[in-house]
C-alpha cells in the first residue's frame, strides 16, 4: 500500500522488504538464495566459498548495528578474531566436534562484549566507533602478548575439525562447507529474526529518535548492549567457522583492518539491508580470490578503488540499490493504466 | 482542581547552562486533576523546566517529586513507567514508522515486549485495536497505516498526542501543543486536550492565550527562568508584571 512514498523518503527502510510475507518476491528470492547456497562449492573453490558465507555473516552482523541499530562498531574484528581464537582453543583442547567449538567461541564473543558494549553506547557516532576500536587493539596486543595460548605472530595452528568421526565432512572441505554453512545459516536466520521481532522494531526506534523512545520508556543503552551482544555473538560464530574452515586463527583475525573491511562490505552490500553483507561478501572475497591467485601484490588498492566506485554509484549498496530498481520497476507496472 | 496533594512538586528547581540559570528556584505545585498551562517568553526556560521534570536534563539543584516520590535525576525511561508522558515541543516522532506503528511502540512499552527477539514482530498487533482506538480519538484512524513522515504538520502534533496517551499517564505534560497550528487546528486540539484532561492532570506551555484561557486551571508565568505571577487565569492575566513582562511581545 505504502510504497508509493518511496521516491520522497531518502533512505527508506520501513518499507516492506521485498522478503515480507506478502511479497510475491519471497518464494523466488528464498529459492534463488538456497540454490546459491547449495551450488556454490560446485561453482567456486569451497574453501573460498566457505570464506564467503563466514565474511556474510560478520558483515550482517555489522549491519545488525549498523543498519538496524545505527551504531558503527569499528571494533568487530574483537569478536570474529577472538571467538576465532576461543574455538581454536576449545576445538584444540577438548577435542569436541567442531559446532560445539564454533558454539563455545560465539559464546566468548558474546560474553567480551558485554562490558565492551556497556562501556561504548554511551557514545554515539565517531565516538562509538572510537570506543570499540580502542577495545579491539586491546584485544589484538593481548593476543600478541600471550604467546603460551595464541602462539603469537605464528597464530594457533592445526585447529582439529572433529565432526563425531564423519571423515568426509573432517577432511574434504567440498563436504565440510554444508556443514559449516548449516552453522552460518542458523546465524543468518537469528539475524533475520532479530531485525523482524518486537526488539527488532525498538531498536529501529532508538536508531531514528532515541530521545523520543526514551521518553516512551525505553531504556536506549540497554537495548543498545543488547543489539550489540547479539551482533558480536553473530561476528563470532562466523568467525569461529572461518577458523575451522582455514585450521588455524592468525592476528590477522583481530587487526584493525578486518575491521575496517567488515564495514566496507556491509557499505557495499548495502546498509540496512540485511542480505546485502552476504552479496558484499560475495563480491569481495572473490575478488581479493582472484587477485591473490593471479599474483597481484596492490588487492587493498583495488578492492578500495571498486568501494569507491560502487559506494559513488549506488548509495544504497548493491542489495539497496538492486532493491530499489525492482520496487520502481513493480509500482512502474502498477500505476500504468490497464488496456 | 481540589488542593489537596499536589500530583507534582518542585523545590527550588534550578538549571545552569555553563553559569547561566536557565531555570532558577523554581518552586511548582501543580494539583491532582487539574489542567496547569505554564507560559511566559520566548527562552523563560518552560522547554528546559519540561526537560527537568522528564528526566532528559539533570537538575543543577533542587527536587522533583512526583506523587510525594522524589524523582530527582532519574533517568527518562524511568520516569515514564511512572506515569509521567511529554510531547515534545519540536515534533519528535519515527519518520519512517506508520502511525499504528508508533502506538503499538508506546503501549508495548510497559509490557516488556519490545525485549523479545526471538519472537516475530507480527506479535505488536495485539495492541492494534487499542492503537486504532487512539488514533480515532485524535482524527487519525483512517491514516493508520502510512508513515509518519508523510503526514501534515497538525497530524503530526495531533500524533504526539495520541502517542501520549497511549502512555495511560497520570501527568500529562504538553509543550506547545498548538505551535504553528492554523486556527481550525487549534480549536480542534483544545476540544482534544480538554477530552484526554478528564481523570489526568495536564501541564500545558502555550503561547496562545486563547488556548490557555480555554483550557487552565491555574496558569503559572515564567520569565528568566523565575515565576514572575501565578493563580487562576483571569487573575495572571491581569497581573500589571506579566503584561509588562508580554510587552511588545507578539503573542498578548
Ligand atoms: N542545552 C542547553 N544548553 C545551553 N543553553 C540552553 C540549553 N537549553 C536551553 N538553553 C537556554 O535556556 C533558556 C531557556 O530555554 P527554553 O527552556 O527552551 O525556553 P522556552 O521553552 O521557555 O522558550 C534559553 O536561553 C536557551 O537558550
Ligand atoms: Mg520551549
Amino acid at each position: 500500500m505504502s510504497e508509493q512514498m518511496t521516491a520522497s523518503v531518502d533512505v527508506d527502510l520501513s518499507q516492506p522488504s521485498i522478503l515480507s510475507r506478502r511479497s510475491p518476491w519471497r518464494p523466488l528470492l528464498l529459492l534463488g538464495g538456497l540454490v546459491v547456497l547449495v551450488m556454490l562449492p560446485y561453482w567456486i573453490y569451497p574453501p573460498v566459498a566457505m570464506d564467503i558465507l563466514c565474511w556474510g555473516l560478520f558483515a550482517i552482523s555489522v549491519d545488525l548495528l549498523l543498519g538496524f541499530t545505527g551504531l558503527l562498531s569499528f571494533g568487530h574484528a574483537a569478536f570474529w578474531g577472538g571467538s576465532a581464537y576461543a574455538t581454536g582453543l576449545i576445538a584444540t583442547t577438548w577435542g569436541v566436534p567442531f559446532p560445539v567449538a564454533v558454539l563455545g567461541g560465539a559464546a566468548f564473543a558474546m560474553l567480551i562484549a558485554v562490558p565492551i558494549g556497556f562501556l561504548s553506547v554511551r557514545r554515539t557516532g565517531i565516538y562509538f566507533a572510537m570506543v570499540t576500536l580502542a577495545f579491539a587493539q586491546m584485544l589484538y596486543f593481548i593476543a600478541n602478548q600471550a604467546r603460551d595460548l595464541t602462539g603469537g605472530e605464528n597464530g594457533l595452528q592445526g585447529i582439529p575439525r572433529s565432526f563425531f568421526g564423519i571423515e568426509a565432512i573432517e577432511q574434504d572441505s567440498f563436504y565440510f562447507y554444508y556443514a559449516g554453512a548449516a552453522l552460518i545459516l542458523v546465524g543468518i536466520i537469528i539475524a533475520w529474526r532479530v531485525v523482524n521481532s518486537p526488539f527488532g522494531r525498538v531498536i529501529t526506534a532508538v536508531r531514528d529518535n532515541p530521545a523520543r523512545a526514551r521518553a516512551l520508556g525505553y531504556d536506549v543503552e540497554r537495548y543498545k548492549i543488547g543489539a550489540f551482544v547479539i551482533s558480536a555473538g553473530l561476528a563470532g560464530l562466523a568467525g569461529g567457522v572461518f577458523a575451522i574452515s582455514h585450521g588455524f586463527a592468525s592476528l590477522q583475525e583481530l587487526v584493525w583492518t578486518t575491521s575496517g573491511k567488515v564495514v566496507l562490505v556491509t557499505v557495499l552490500g548495502g546498509i540496512g539491508t540485511l542480505w546485502g553483507g552476504l552479496v558484499g561478501a560475495g563480491v569481495v572475497v572473490t575478488l581479493e580470490d582472484s587477485l591473490a591467485s593471479s599474483g597481484f601484490e596492490g588487492i587493498g588498492m583495488i578492492t578500495g578503488a571498486i568501494f569507491v566506485v560502487i559506494v559513488l554509484l549506488f548509495r544504497h549498496g548493491i542489495w539497496g540499490t538492486g532493491r530499489d530498481l525492482v520496487r520502481r520497476w513493480v509500482i512502474d507496472r502498477r500505476s500504468r493504466p490497464r488496456g | 482542581m481540589s488542593s489537596a496533594t499536589p500530583l507534582l512538586e518542585t523545590r527550588s528547581l534550578t538549571k545552569e547552562f555553563r553559569g547561566f540559570r536557565a531555570v532558577s528556584e523554581v518552586d511548582l505545585t501543580v494539583s491532582e486533576g487539574s489542567v496547569h498551562a505554564l507560559v511566559g517568553p520566548n527562552g523563560a526556560g518552560k522547554t528546559t523546566l519540561f526537560n527537568l521534570l522528564t528526566g532528559f536534563l539533570t537538575p543543577s539543584s533542587g527536587s522533583v517529586l512526583f506523587d510525594g516520590r522524589d524523582i530527582t535525576g532519574l533517568a527518562p525511561e524511568q520516569i515514564a513507567p511512572l506515569g509521567i508522558a511529554r510531547s515534545f515541543q519540536i515534533t519528535s516522532l519515527f519518520e519512517q514508522m506508520t502511525l499504528r506503528e508508533h502506538l503499538e511502540l508506546a503501549l508495548a512499552s510497559p509490557t516488556g515486549m519490545g525485549r523479545q527477539w526471538w519472537r516475530p514482530v507480527s506479535r505488536m498487533s495485539v495492541f492494534a485495536d487499542r492503537s486504532m482506538e487512539l488514533l480515532d480519538q485524535v482524527g487519525l484512524a483512517d491514516r493508520a497505516g502510512v508513515p509518519a513522515g508523510s503526514l501534515a504538520y497538525g497530524q503530526k502534533r495531533a500524533l504526539e498526542l495520541a502517542i501520549a496517551l497511549a502512555l495511560d499517564p497520570r501527568l500529562l505534560l504538553l509543550d506547545e501543543p498548538t505551535a504553528g497550528m492554523g486556527i481550525e487546528d487549534i480549536d480542534r486540539t483544545i476540544t482534544l486536550v480538554k477530552r484526554i484532561a478528564s481523570g489526568r492532570t495536564v501541564v500545558l506551555v502555550d503561547h496562545n492565550m486563547h488556548v490557555v484561557g480555554s483550557l487552565a486551571d491555574r496558569v503559572t508565568v515564567l520569565q528568566a527562568g523565575q515565576i514572575l505571577a501565578e493563580g487562576p487565569y483571569d487573575e495572571v492575566r491581569t497581573d500589571e508584571r506579566v503584561i509588562t513582562a508580554y510587552l511588545g511581545s507578539a503573542h498578548v
